[in-house]
């Protein structure tokens, strides 16, 4: 068993239109990570690019971005157990 | 061979694209493109016929989007297309320019990146934000926005570049180093006695004639500018027009001397066409003398504007000539200007209009 096999897993749900914009995406994915940031690095390893659309180089989740994990809103450093549902939302903006 | 034109429509909602045969009669417009994204600039490579849109999403950040079928699909990328961990993030991409070598880009805040892979990654040029004036620079109404990104067709090191409210610098290096090319160039918005600075002027929009890569043209905030000497001095050629106020410039595709603008009323005066009755300026001189030409454009209630980067010309023989408004109509001009048709009336707010001719 590797060093990231034994992080948590987290069920990651990702926005519609973020999933668009990557051919092959899904909407529901479990990713392993001891963070929010590490479970980003994961994602982006599944889907090049996708990573950079959720986060900027403060570095931060984007403005507009909320990241829910076990129903609070997360930043780059909450940690994640294993088996949490994590929720990847745009905020309403936009016109 | 035959030939078409396409006019490549950045909006604040996705890329359109207007294409029509050489006799510029007809038009068919596809989109929206891009995924609705907000993009800034749409530019086509003659040279390769590859397309890119420069945008920056509210929820995803900044990117450039890749169309190598004319527009039939599309792919994005923002590998790269970042400042260092800490800095102000860039926010969106503004400007784009294909040189002899690469593939160009201006972002907000102000800064210049590089693609020699086509855009699919970014090399940030990081001159601008060493330059010992940027501490000063202050954002435009758009914010800090390097918008204007002229290549030197003859010179892959020389690049000129117009930054909101940081004014005109240029680079003999590639983007290494930078100086201001701001002299005679007006700030009226500064103390009196200090309305000629090295920099901080509001550059609206810069162009390059097409056979002098020496001789540039400005739009700016406080006047209208025409230089010979690569920018190291610029003289007034606003005499004879409505206003010193406007956004774009468009250069013919041959003749260095001519040149269209888009004067507004005045930047307080609700920055509409003057009068309400929307006309496209031309001069076949330089700017010594300036013609206004009406023929086919609203003469009654035109309480729109056109942005900095919403007008351009085409290759074709005779050359034509297209802007957008920020109400959401293209028009176009198949004889150089003299007469207009509005080819789509209802698309989102535009924010650039450029064209690509290729073969039919």
């Amino acid at each position: 068993m590797s060093a990231t096999d034994t992080k948590p897993e987290v069920l990651v749900r990702l926005p519609d239109h973020l999933v668009r914009l990557f051919p092959g995406a899904e909407r529901r994915v479990w990713l392993r990570g001891a963070n929010v940031d590490e479970m980003l690095h994961a994602l982006d390893a599944r889907w090049p690019g996708m990573r950079d659309r959720l986060c900027d180089t403060t570095p931060a989740v984007r403005r507009h971005i909320n990241i829910f994990v076990g129903g609070r809103r997360a930043g780059l450093a909450t940690p994640l157990a294993q088996g949490m549902d994590v929720f990847v939302l745009t905020a309403i903006s936009g016109g | 061979m035959a030939k078409k034109v396409l006019v490549l429509v950045g909006t604040k909602k996705g890329a359109f694209i207007a294409e029509s045969d050489s006799a510029r009669m007809s038009w068919e417009v596809r989109g929206p493109f891009c995924e609705t994204w907000p993009l800034n600039h749409v530019v086509g490579d003659p040279r390769t016929g590859a397309i890119h849109a420069a945008g920056g999403n509210e929820w995803f950040g900044p990117a450039v989007w890749k169309s190598t079928d004319l527009g039939e699909s599309w792919t994005h990328s923002s590998e790269g297309l970042a400042y260092e961990a800490g800095a102000p993030p860039v926010k969106a991409a503004w400007s784009l320019a294909h040189g002899n070598d690469a593939l160009y880009v201006g972002v907000e805040p102000a800064g210049l990146f590089r693609s020699t892979d086509g855009g699919e990654s970014f090399t940030h040029l990081p001159g601008l934000q060493d330059h010992p004036s940027r501490p000063d620079w202050h954002p435009g109404g758009a914010g800090l926005i390097l918008h204007s990104l002229v290549l030197n067709p003859r010179d892959n090191a020389g690049i000129w570049v117009g930054i909101s409210a940081a004014g005109v610098f240029h680079s003999a290096d590639g983007g290494e180093t930078w100086e201001p090319r701001n002299r005679g160039t007006r700030a009226d918005y500064m103390p009196e006695g200090q309305n000629y600075p090295e920099f901080g002027q509001c550059v609206h929009c810069l162009v390059m004639a097409p056979n002098r890569p020496d001789r540039l043209y400005q739009q700016n905030h406080c006047g209208m500018y025409r230089s010979d000497d690569g920018g190291r001095s610029w003289s007034s050629i606003e005499a004879g027009l409505p206003s010193s106020f406007g956004f774009p410039a468009a250069v013919h595709p041959r003749d260095d001397d001519m040149l269209y603008l888009i004067p507004l009323n005045g930047d307080t005066a609700g920055r509409f066409m003057p009068d309400a009755q929307a006309a496209v300026w031309r001069t076949t001189d330089g700017g010594r003398s300036w013609e206004k030409r009406t023929d086919g454009l609203p003469q009654k209630g035109a309480y729109f504007n056109v942005l900095r980067q919403a007008m351009a010309t085409d290759v074709l023989e005779p050359a034509g000539v297209y802007f957008g408004t920020n109400s959401g109509a293209l028009y176009a001009s198949a004889d150089e200007g003299g007469r207009w048709t509005c080819i789509a009336a209802h698309l989102p707010l535009i924010t650039s209009v450029e064209t690509l001719v290729v073969e039919a």
